[in-house]
């Protein structure tokens, strides 16, 4: 039988019956033996109570988008599975391992035509003393990989090693029995084997990715407010912030962190903070401030379902508005967005080094999608890009600390630095830092921090620009995934398309994009809000010389590959 | 605090810059500034060395008008700024100065925060009981029916009492002074400098445009009667009963400040990556 270069699951269960643990157990595994895999959590409003997906896909090569429909789906139980029926894809393709004591199966599985092959998970556990339905499940599941059963026990090993030896028992107990259940059942074309490789591969989310860069590129104080998807990023900064010498403080509330933030840096610490919409909303006055007074800061916004509370566990584009236009008085900043899991980290550690170089605050526009992903990828490159900022020393005469200089970017003197004292001001300033309202500083002023970022030569990482057809994709973010995966099934088709996705996305760079997009006849643009948000800010900033077909959809459900290989293919 | 050089010996004049104030004639904030410098000058303290952090409000003018290191950032934020400085710069003094609008309205829960994490600064409130740079609005301390044209009749809600909420929050050290007492104002501010955790020293300082009657605190201040007392029980009934008017050093707490382990660590980063890799 044929093998398939990726295979897709989902393990279905609600709130608190472990789909995540089994979900998380199976990608390490997996991973482990050497394939590439992604999973992606999806959850209700509630955290326990409701309902949770583990969302898998395996591959052989490195892999960032979900399927159109998924190859396996184990439903632990169907308490409240009818709510991802939108969600979750089955077909006549997919094999469903189903309890019979499980609930009623949900539309998504009995509308499918999908092969259903029931296993009395609960029934099984009940078998063992403290057995979990879920570790039947993830035997089930590592069985059906063709996974032997130590490679299953190990992550399980690890995830419980400071619960005892009756722990890890009880779990090891549940996965032979579920290995030895699904030996009837027919899984259809297995996963391909994976690809030997020497490759050094790491196993995280674009949250962890995210800090990792941040602490690349300088920052040494984060302060922050915790808030869903963006905590995750906070978590793993907090104890490796304290590994290299820095901190984070908990403050309360986003207004406390950004102004935290500020103040660090004000006297020399590079420093971020990582939110969410809401906790965008309120920073933004002080993005204001750290733009006049030029104090380089980093604001990551993880994108979630908006506007309002809006879908806190869903992911949406819809911030790109606030984060370019959200300032008010004319704020020119650098806004960025990263494109997959890795990517997460290049981009934050680039806009750690051009905050710093920039003296400019900067944000980062993540998203749910990739930010709780967690992912096998390669291990991305070491970048250079370390924070440098220019700072005044051996300081003779009076300091200027906003002098007109001539790239605008102006040594800023350290607290500490004798004969460098002057006043950080959100007020209208002289070249000196003294307030004043006279038209000639303000304009001055409004050039310089214009400026700066204008003739800054932000190089070949301003985009992510591949291919040469005449249909150009058009997209940002964690779209860029899906748009490469869905290019790649377009070329095998004998169809070329080229992807253009800036990674910065202020300033704006029209003469790369206009170079970008010679030779291009049509142009197809995907992007996840409702309102057409980054279609406007191209139809504001760029030419775009072909025409224009735009494939825009809100959150919550994620814009697959197959979607916009079927937009491709529809405009010949 | 930093500390002191004794290098050198520093004069008031060295912690005041060439701009001139914009303040009313005869706004209570003169003084305030010349206790600041008067201050710095007794602790001997490098200009360079102090940093005068503030938000938006007359009082919050103040950082520009010293010779120091200053922020004048937005409204009501002053504390958490100042917090993320001083965290991550513990060699630096830090004196944050604010007002009864800036302070205990629109950064009224950064107040009770910031004397929670009790971070090593100074927090000095210029209190006129009116907004005066938007020209005579009620604040937090006005009185009930002091009437304004955006509260006629007054407002008829109960002044804030920054000392007790200081107090309950866990302030580590709290005074109130008048600003027409610099030296002895200037005493006080040596003290909480000097003071390790979050010292807050709230100082009555009329504005004479929009509040005439404030002219008469010079007759209504009197020295507290009896030394600070390090009890924060008895601290509360002293601060709860007294008539407001009360100046000096009236609560000395023993808490230890906040302050993280920060400073370069020497690691190759790569470690950090060990959670990662597969």
């Amino acid at each position: 039988m044929a093998a398939s270069p990726s295979i897709s699951i989902a393990i279905v269960g609600s709130g608190g019956a472990g789909a995540l643990t089994t979900g998380n157990s199976l990608l390490e595994a997996a991973c482990a033996a050497g394939w590439y895999g992604l999973l992606t959590r999806t959850l209700g409003p509630q955290i326990r109570g409701g309902e949770a997906a583990a969302l898998l896909r395996l591959a052989v090569n490195p892999v960032e988008g979900l399927p159109d429909q998924f190859d396996l789906l184990i439903g632990i139980d169907w308490l409240n599975a009818h709510r991802f029926g939108s969600e979750i894809k089955a077909g006549p393709g997919t094999l469903v391992i189903s309890d019979p004591r499980g609930g009623d199966q949900p539309p998504m599985v009995t509308q499918s035509g999908a092969r259903v092959f029931e296993i009395p998970m609960k029934e099984m556990a009940k078998t063992i003393p403290d057995g979990r339905p879920n570790m039947i499940a993830l035997g089930i599941a590592g069985r059906l990989l063709d996974l032997t059963i130590e490679q299953v026990f190990a992550p399980i090993e690890k995830l419980l090693a400071d619960k005892g030896p009756a722990a890890i028992e009880a779990s090891h107990a549940g996965i032979k029995i579920g290995f030895g259940a699904a030996a009837g059942a027919d899984f259809g074309t297995p996963l391909a084997s994976p690809n030997p490789s020497s490759a050094r591969r790491w196993l995280l989310s674009g949250n962890e990715a995210t800090a990792l860069g941040a602490i690349r590129g300088g920052v040494r104080f984060a302060a922050a407010y915790p808030i869903t998807p963006a905590t995750e990023v906070l978590e793993w900064l907090a104890p490796s912030l304290a590994k290299v010498g820095g901190v984070l403080l908990q403050a309360e509330d986003e207004l406390a962190a950004i102004n935290m933030i500020i103040g660090s840096s004000f006297g020399g610490t590079p420093a971020l903070t990582a939110t969410s919409g809401p906790g965008l909303s309120l920073m933004i006055e002080a993005l204001g401030l750290a733009t006049s007074a030029e104090i380089p800061v980093v604001v990551v916004d993880v994108m979630r379902g908006g506007p309002s509370t809006g879908i806190p566990t869903k992911s949406e584009q819809a911030d790109l508005n606030i984060a370019v236009y959200g300032l008010h008085g004319d704020a020119p900043h650098l806004v960025l967005a990263p494109q997959s899991v890795g990517d997460c980290m290049f981009t934050t550690q680039w806009a750690t080094y051009l905050a710093e170089t920039l003296q400019s605050p900067a944000i980062v526009l993540s998203d749910q999608f990739m930010g709780q992903t967690r992912a096998a990828i390669e291990r991305p490159a070491d970048v250079a890009f370390i924070g440098a900022r220019t700072v005044a020393t051996d300081i003779a005469g009076a300091y200027e600390r906003y002098a007109l200089a001539a790239n605008g970017v102006s040594p800023m003197a350290i607290p500490g630095t004798r004969g460098g004292q002057y006043t950080a001001d959100g007020l209208t300033h002289s070249q000196r830092g003294i307030p004043t309202s006279g038209a000639a500083d303000h304009l001055a002023q409004l050039d310089k921090r214009r400026d700066k970022l204008d003739h800054f030569n932000y190089g070949d990482h301003w985009a992510a620009i591949e291919g040469a057809g005449e249909l150009a994709v058009l997209t940002w973010g964690s779209l860029t995934s899906a748009a490469r995966e869905a290019i790649a099934r377009a070329t095998k088709d004998g169809i070329d398309v080229r992807l253009v996705a800036p990674r910065l996305l202020l300033p704006t760079q029209p003469e790369r994009l206009a170079k970008a997009f010679y030779g291009v006849k049509r142009i197809l643009v995907i992007e996840q809000t409702h309102g057409g948000q980054f279609h406007r800010y191209l139809r504001a900033h760029y030419d775009l010389p072909a025409p224009v077909r735009v494939f825009n959809r809100p959150g919550p459900l994620p814009i697959t590959a197959g979607e916009i290989y079927r937009a491709i293919t529809e405009w010949r | 605090m930093s500390t002191v050089d004794t290098q050198r010996a520093y004069k008031q004049a060295d912690y005041k810059s060439d701009i001139k104030p914009i303040w009313c004639p005869g706004c209570g904030d003169y003084h305030v500034l010349m206790s600041f410098t008067r201050a710095f000058a007794q602790l001997g303290l490098p200009p360079e060395q102090i940093a005068v952090i503030s938000g938006i409000g007359c009082s919050s003018r103040i950082p520009a008008y010293t010779n120091c290191y200053g922020f004048h950032g937005v409204h009501g934020r002053s504390l958490a700024l100042a917090a993320g400085l001083k965290v991550t710069r513990p060699d630096l003094t830090v004196v944050v100065a604010s007002g009864d609008g800036d302070g205990y309205s629109i950064g009224g829960n950064h107040f009770l925060h910031a004397c929670r994490r009790n971070v090593d600064m100074t927090y000095v409130v210029m209190d006129n009981h009116i907004y005066g740079m938007t020209k005579g609005q009620p604040s937090p301390t006005t009185e009930p029916e002091f009437d304004t044209a955006l509260s006629p009749g007054g407002t008829k809600v109960r002044p804030f009492h920054p000392l007790v909420v200081a107090l309950a929050s866990g302030a580590n050290f709290i005074a109130r002074c008048f600003s027409g007492e610099p030296n002895e104002t200037a005493a006080v501010l040596v003290e909480a400098i000097k003071h390790p955790g979050f010292s807050f020293v709230e100082i009555l300082s009329p504005c004479v445009t929009f509040r005439p009657d404030e002219k008469a605190w010079k007759d209504l201040v009197h020295p507290a009667p009896v030394a600070a007392t390090t009890d924060p029980g008895k601290a509360a009934r002293r601060i709860m009963t007294d008539d407001g008017f009360n100046i000096g050093i009236l609560y000395r707490g023993n808490r230890t400040p906040f302050q993280p382990a920060v400073g370069a660590i020497n690691i190759d980063l790569s470690e950090l990556e060990k959670d990662f890799e597969l």
